[in-house]
């Protein structure tokens, strides 16, 4: 229930903040609608879906915001195939619903977000407050954040299977600093500790043993996760304005959690906008990350240790990005009620390299593996992700 | 409840270093700054569908500047 003594807290601290006269004014979020369509394709997975997102404000004081996600997920990823199952379909929607409160140059904000799929519903709640200071040059943020998942398996009807049910209870708490450092260069510097406590894992995925007495030299088990996480990141992020019209960007990540996981990501962009119209984004982002400590690709025996993991999301692996942006505006000098149209178009190219994932599906025509036990090639594959999204100001 | 407290303590020693403190690029030099191409997060509907792609593939999370939602990175 801490969560919605949170809430309590924050409402009341809101309806306050409302009745106390504004000093110098804060800006609110700008009032705006977004539909966007996306499209994920990489590893056998294929994941397309819109989201809608409509921000308002009320007053100069209040803005509320309400957004619309699906995904719809068709997959036959590499864990799909090695474990013998079949492709599958499955779609989560997810609704989030939220207020920012305006008062001088404090902004306190709130968010409900509730995600369902068949196997899957997680609840989470989110406040914040933002603190303009030092005359607009400083912004320091704080948040909190609670969130209830309820974990299924589904059965081979694609149904739950009413006989595996689990929880997770989450919780996140975020530290903000953002700083004018010149009139040509903003910095922000953010932190956040997550915190994760019940069924951590996922139920339908499993860990690889050594077995002799197999046709494959292997066999499977399922995989055990500690029923515990917890996580630090921080992450420093800048922008600086061109001598002419144009800005670059760099950011870089430091992760490392309970689980003996270290993790860091550098991306730098460029933003060229061209007349009046026109913007074009490029930017590139690489990831690298360690295994989590309880991570084989390949456990000597069964039941080799108390916490067992093959997901590749928990192995040591590099990633690139590379991404490609444009944006058009419609109505540059407005039209009627809209102040502003945009259409974009975003593409990302996204190579993921495992350094100890191995890729089991090389056999020949009688089903048996190419390669000795422990010796497959090593995974690696590449996503295409596209977003294409109309957006108008008002 | 640490993480809080510390957070508590850092919010109130900037606000008490605020006092003494004038600002150094003036609201009128902020032209530039105020132009969306200097926007941290031009397009909050793109970047929070850009980190849940990532972040249901990586074992890192947080840190992104989006509050988060559900999972659904089974």
């Amino acid at each position: 229930m801490t969560a919605y003594r949170y809430l309590l807290v924050l409402l009341f601290t809101g309806i306050i903040g409302l009745a106390a006269p504004a000093a110098t004014a804060g800006v609110l979020p700008d009032d705006r609608a977004d539909t966007l369509y996306h499209y994920y394709d990489g590893g056998g997975v294929k994941i397309d879906g819109p989201s809608i997102l409509v921000r308002k404000s009320i007053k100069d004081r209040v803005s509320v915001y309400g957004n619309y996600y699906v995904d719809r997920i068709s997959s036959a990823s590499i864990d799909v195939v090695t474990s013998g199952a079949s492709a599958y379909t499955e779609e989560r929607d997810e609704y989030s619903v939220g207020v920012d409160f305006l008062n001088g140059d404090t902004l306190m904000s709130m968010g409900f977000t509730s995600s369902s799929e068949r196997d899957y519903k997680a609840q989470s709640l989110n406040i914040g407050i933002a603190q303009e200071i030092f005359g607009g040059m400083t912004t320091v943020t704080m948040g909190y954040g609670r969130g209830a998942d309820d974990v299924y398996r589904n059965g081979p009807d694609g149904q739950p299977d009413g006989i595996f049910a689990d929880e997770a209870d989450r919780r996140n708490y975020r530290l903000g600093l953002s700083q004018v450092v010149t009139r040509n260069m903003l910095l922000g510097i953010n932190y956040e500790a997550i915190t994760d406590e019940g069924f951590l894992n996922n139920p339908y995925r499993q860990v690889r043993y050594a077995d002799g007495g197999s046709a494959t030299g292997y066999a499977f088990e399922a995989e055990v996760y500690p029923r515990t996480r917890s996580s630090n990141a921080v992450a420093l992020r800048t922008r600086y304005y061109l001598p002419y019209r144009a800005a670059v960007q760099a950011g870089y990540r430091f992760f490392a959690d309970s689980w003996g996981i270290d993790a860091h990501n550098v991306d730098v962009g460029y933003t060229h906008p061209l007349g009046p119209a026109w913007v074009f984004d490029l930017s590139y982002r690489f990831y690298t990350q360690s295994a989590a400590d309880f991570y084989s690709d390949l456990f000597p025996y069964q039941g080799a240790q108390n916490f067992l993991a093959r997901d590749k999301e928990l192995s040591t692996f590099d990633s690139h990005t590379i991404r490609f942006g444009v944006s058009y505006d419609l109505i540059a000098d407005g039209w009627g009620f809209f102040d502003k149209a945009t259409v974009n178009l975003h593409y990302d190219h996204i190579l993921y390299d495992y350094s100890d994932f191995r890729d089991l599906r090389a056999v020949d025509s009688g089903g048996a593996p190419l390669y000795a036990t422990g010796t497959e090639p090593m995974y690696s594959y590449a996503s295409d992700v596209l977003q294409l999204y109309f957006s108008v100001w008002f | 409840m640490t993480v809080a407290r510390i957070s508590a303590a850092l919010l109130v020693l900037l606000l008490l270093a605020g006092c003494g403190v004038e600002p150094w690029v003036r609201p009128y030099e902020r032209d530039r700054l105020a132009d969306p191409i200097m926007s941290m997060d031009r397009d909050p509907v793109s970047s929070s569908y850009i980190n849940h792609v990532h972040e249901a593939r990586e074992g890192a999370r947080g840190a992104s500047g989006s509050a988060g939602g559900g999972c659904g990175c089974n």
